[in-house]
């Protein structure tokens, strides 16, 4: 802390006084529980909950297979299915067994072998009947995939052992770039990054200068020395302190928990971080100083920033499947190019053409935000 | 640019105007022409109802809003010009205190501190004296928010005196806290002023307290009506003032209620069993009719002269454009049904032995009171004496730990239900639907209250003309006036034609005159048999109770009508007290015995201030953790 001796000289008052600010702002959030909520446990509750529990990948799918040939190549394709990190297959010998088991939803697909399989296999027209559980057409799609997967399998593994190759099922070879493994964490993990920061950044700074009013705190810390510059910034640098820890946590969680690959510089990582956190930062306090209502704020908040960044940043939709009015509005939303980034940096590595102009955007950006903010912090009642 | 005549000022404003424009898109006039000077050194009160311009003219001060039109100067600066020089040199307490509830007290006084540049070497100096002032050594480390509203006053005034302020604004210090804590809080700005000479201006609708001030500013509507030294404004009802006795039998309020029919009356108030009032100029005919006595004018009637004739002026000038509306006038609420008129000897309120404790706390320690029939019972105590408690246990909000509760000759224990269609209940804070209108309002709680058909218009009809919001019926009740937001909670909780009602703190932050306005109908209500129980922080009002209760850290410390309580505190044959006397020296006393009996000295074991807040915020847990 500045000493007694600088007293006097402007600057040196400017910078006692941002200190006291900061500081004051520091023991308020440390003890107000919702910060804390907002800003710790949050992101690792969305963290453990979007690395664990809402994958999007489709695995261990209860599957019937009902094996009517008891010829070692039906075995043997049955137990493909058996072997298969995707399925959790039960072998049955009644069709009518797991029609009911389906229709109990206690499975969600059944594989039919019939008694003629065999014999067809020899003809080069074998055929399997697969039955789908309809009900969500994406997961069905899934399931389809996969057992076309199961099937060009063991298929391949005949003709390797030597044995005719097949005329029947179609071999598909399924292949994701940047998510070889299609392991959907690898890219919600960073996805879990933008939503926290933005929360963080936004949602909780909304509450901050509207609850300053709604106390009456503002008033009085207007009718002293105090500049409304060093309002700002007394409101910016713990909050994006709290925003830095955040992320910390977060990239913790993603290498050491989730081994998510990164291929990118960390310099870069952070760095678009930071540009993202002043974005939301901005936008949080301008809501807030404009709003001077914590409740109204704090919906405004995340209707403009949590909800597009879930929904219009290309983090669970994506971008290009979207109408083409929808995505001009991406456009305005920041979440769109940090997402971008981040998931350069992670899956891909640094790739300059990318970063560069979606950091130009983030920087243009929070200038801009910061700039509306520090108008409407005026010394002033409304 | 400031000339020398300028400098000597501290404040000076010249025909300052200043409008805001409410949601319905009416233009109010805050401050209309509004000239003034303030002298260096000197206490300045600006009194006013609500809506005079208080808060307006306090805040152009501050530069935080400025004048449509005039010119104000504060400490020899433009304000409108250069606001944070301003700023940099005065210190201001808006009415919220601007504490951080989340800081201690300590931390609260070195944010506002470093704010102001306060050196370590003068906060070394500095602080044990603004300790000693306020008395909140002992609890630097304690959250503001856990602090009593008392305690929180006086650190938010300590906070604007971590260093000399050329000129100290407070806005309503006072309002909210009981008369112990308001004395307190008045002893440190009196010395404040004489030790220091120190230039303070504030605000506040008690009058007692400008009789203090070295200069008043009385404002009304935007209007200056006044400016000088509070005997100037005595002095206008010096001659007019009087003293009269109740005829034998009858109440003082009810003569009061009489007295303030009579157009020929400006102002009445009960005062120790009599009946003080200001007459007209030719009020020398009343003595014919009754027994009366000349008396000191005090400010307060001086004020209300003052406010009787801004009115007339405004009530010509209303009756020209030909919407005129008379004041309460008789007020005969007309109440149909189970009401009887007058106070019965039977108790319609029992309580015995009343506890209520939340964990370890005792917040009321074996309480017992009888309420008769179509009496005005007061229940007065400082914060966090347990009146708010025993109020919820009465109205069966909240239920007793152990003891009796018969209210209306229900158990409340076993037929809390009944009881609470007997019971109407306002509560402290305005707990009707801003959103709704007034009509939609009334109509809302007639159906809570099961009334229908033909009896809830009547009963609909009835509220909105003897509140007198007819007129207003369409006008959504988060925007009605502070004093007729009052009046619509009141006839909500009539509606129902309750046998008992329940007012909390109903006067808390409302002006003089809707105070009066206020008493009338109580007063209208008691004659026609309701039983109204009532607490307040106004120790004057105690003088419409027929009988009152008082108490402290949840014990009944004085019981009986506002006459026996006045002569328990004082002797025979001494001065005659006043209630708000009685009540500290009551208060005081009992605190003293308490801490020399239960508790050594230095240790303030129970502490008395916090308890009301703490039992609030957790609700059954134990109270009493202190310092973080």
């Amino acid at each position: 802390m500045a000493g007694a001796a600088s007293k006097g000289h402007p600057f040196f008052a400017k910078g006692r006084r941002l200190w006291a600010l900061v500081r004051k702002e520091s023991r308020q959030v440390v003890r107000d529980p919702s910060s804390i909520a907002i800003g710790i446990v949050l992101p690792v509750v969305l963290i453990l909950l979007f690395g664990y529990g809402l994958s999007l990948d489709v695995k261990n799918v209860p599957v019937a297979v009902v094996l009517e040939d008891p010829a070692p190549e039906a075995t043997e394709l049955a137990a493909s299915f058996q072997l298969s990190p995707y399925f959790d297959a039960a072998l049955l010998t009644s069709m009518v067994r797991a029609q009911q088991q389906m229709l109990a939803r206690k499975v969600d697909a059944i594989l039919r072998i019939r008694p003629d399989f065999t014999r067809h296999l020899a003809l080069g027209d074998a055929e399997v009947q697969l039955l789908v559980h309809g009900t969500d057409a994406n997961h069905a799609r899934i399931i389809q995939v996969y057992a076309q997967g199961a099937i060009g399998q063991w298929a391949a593994r005949r003709a390797a052992e030597g044995k005719e190759a097949l005329r029947g099922p179609v071999t598909v070879q399924n292949r994701v770039w940047f998510n070889e493994a299609n392991e959907s964490r690898y890219f919600l993990v960073p996805g879990v990054i933008v939503l926290i920061m933005t929360l963080i950044g936004a949602f909780l700074t909304s509450l901050v200068v509207a609850r300053e009013w709604e106390r009456g705190t503002m008033e009085a810390m207007f009718v002293t020395p105090v500049r409304p510059d060093e309002i700002l910034l007394g409101k910016t640098i713990p909050y994006f302190v709290l925003g830095m820890i955040g992320l910390a946590l977060c990239l913790l969680a993603a290498k050491f928990l989730f081994h998510v690959p990164f291929r990118g510089s960390a310099l870069v990582l952070i760095g678009s971080s930071m540009l993202y956190l002043l974005v939301a930062l901005a936008m949080g306090l301008l809501i807030s100083s404009a709003l001077k209502s914590q409740f109204v704020a704090s919906q405004v908040a995340l209707l403009v920033t949590f909800l597009p960044a879930v929904m219009l940043s290309g983090f669970l939709f994506d971008l290009r499947s979207m109408p083409a009015a929808v995505r001009v509005i991406t456009y305005i939303v920041p979440a769109r190019y940090y997402v971008t980034l981040l998931q350069t940096v992670f899956l891909a590595g640094d790739i300059w053409a990318v970063i560069v102009p979606n950091a130009a955007v983030l920087t243009g950006m929070a200038s801009l935000f910061f700039v509306l903010t520090r108008r409407a912090t005026q010394k002033k009642l409304a | 640019m400031s000339t020398d005549a300028q400098t000597t000022l501290a404040l000076r404003g010249r025909d300052i105007r200043k409008t805001f424009r409410r949601a319905t898109g009416e233009i109010i006039n805050a401050l209309d022409g509004v000239s003034l000077d303030v002298a260096h050194g000197t206490l300045t009160a600006l009194v006013g109802p609500d809506g005079a311009g208080k808060t307006t003219l306090i805040r152009l001060a501050t530069g935080l809003i400025f004048a449509d039109a005039g010119e104000l100067t504060v400490l020899g600066v433009d304000v409108a010009a250069d606001p944070q020089q301003v700023q940099d040199r005065i210190s201001y307490m808006p009415q919220k205190f601007g504490l951080y509830e989340d800081l201690s007290v300590q931390e609260n006084l070195d944010l506002y501190a470093d704010l102001h540049g306060v050196t370590h070497e003068e906060r070394r100096e500095r602080y044990p004296r603004l300790m000693e002032m306020t008395a909140l050594g002992p609890f630097t480390g304690r959250l503001a928010g856990r602090l009593s509203g008392g305690m929180k006053q006086k650190l938010g005034l300590a906070c604007t005196l971590v260093r000399s302020p050329e000129l100290l604004l407070l806005d309503e210090p006072t309002v909210g806290v009981d008369p112990l804590s308001r004395r307190e809080l008045w002893d440190i700005i009196l010395r404040l002023v004489n030790d220091q000479e120190l230039s303070v201006i504030l605000s506040t609708s008690y009058l007692d307290e400008a009789e203090r001030c070295g200069h008043v500013i009385v404002l009304h509507e935007g209007k200056m009506l006044a400016h000088g030294a509070p005997a100037e404004v005595s002095a206008l009802a010096a001659g007019r003032t009087f003293l009269a006795d109740p005829p034998m039998g009858k109440l003082a309020r009810a003569l009061q209620a009489q007295l303030l029919d009579d157009p020929g009356i400006v102002d009445a108030v009960p005062e120790g069993g009599r009946v003080r009032f200001v007459g007209n100029e030719n009020v020398q005919d009343e003595g014919k009719k009754m027994k009366i006595e000349a008396a000191e004018p005090r400010f307060e009637d001086g004020f209300m002269v003052l406010l009787h004739k801004s009115a007339q002026g405004a009530k010509e000038k209303r009756s020209r454009e030909g919407i005129e509306k008379e004041r309460p006038g008789s007020l005969s609420l007309a109440l149909p049904g189970s009401w009887s008129p007058g106070v019965q000897e039977e108790a319609v309120v029992q309580v015995r032995d009343l506890v209520r404790r939340f964990g370890v706390f005792m917040a009321v320690d074996h309480v017992s009171f009888e309420v008769r029939r179509g009496e005005i019972f007061g229940l007065l105590g400082p914060n966090g004496a347990g009146k708010t408690t025993t109020f919820r246990m009465l109205c069966g909000l909240l239920p007793a730990t152990s003891g009796t509760l018969r209210v209306a000759g229900v158990d409340l224990r076993y037929a809390r239900a009944s009881a609470r269609q007997r019971i109407g209940y306002v509560a402290q804070k305005f707990s009707l639907y801003g959103q709704l209108t007034v009509a939609e309002n009334l109509n809302f709680f007639a159906s809570a209250y099961n009334l229908r058909g033909l009896r809830k218009r009547d009963r609909m009809s009835w509220a909105l003309e003897q509140f007198e919001l007819g007129p207003l019926a369409d006008l959504p009740s988060g925007q009605l006036p502070g004093g007729y937001k009052q009046r619509l909670a009141m006839a909500a909780a009539l509606l129902h034609e309750p046998e008992t009602l329940f007012l909390d703190e109903p006067t808390s932050g409302v002006d003089p005159l809707a105070r009066r306005d206020f008493w009338r109908r109580i007063t209208a209500l008691a004659e026609q048999g309701v039983t109204v129980i009532v607490t307040t922080h106004f120790m004057e009002e105690a003088e419409y109770c027929d009988r009152v209760v008082i108490m402290d850290a949840g014990r009944v410390l004085a019981q009986g009508t506002p006459a026996e309580v006045r002569r328990r505190a004082y002797g025979e044959g001494e001065r005659e007290p006043t209630m708000e006397d009685a009540f500290i020296a009551i208060v005081e006393e009992a605190r003293e015995q308490n801490s020399d009996q239960a508790l050594g000295p230095g240790q303030p074991g129970r502490d008395p201030y916090t308890v009301e807040e703490e039992r609030e915020q957790n609700d059954g847990q134990p109270a009493g953790r202190g310092a973080a």
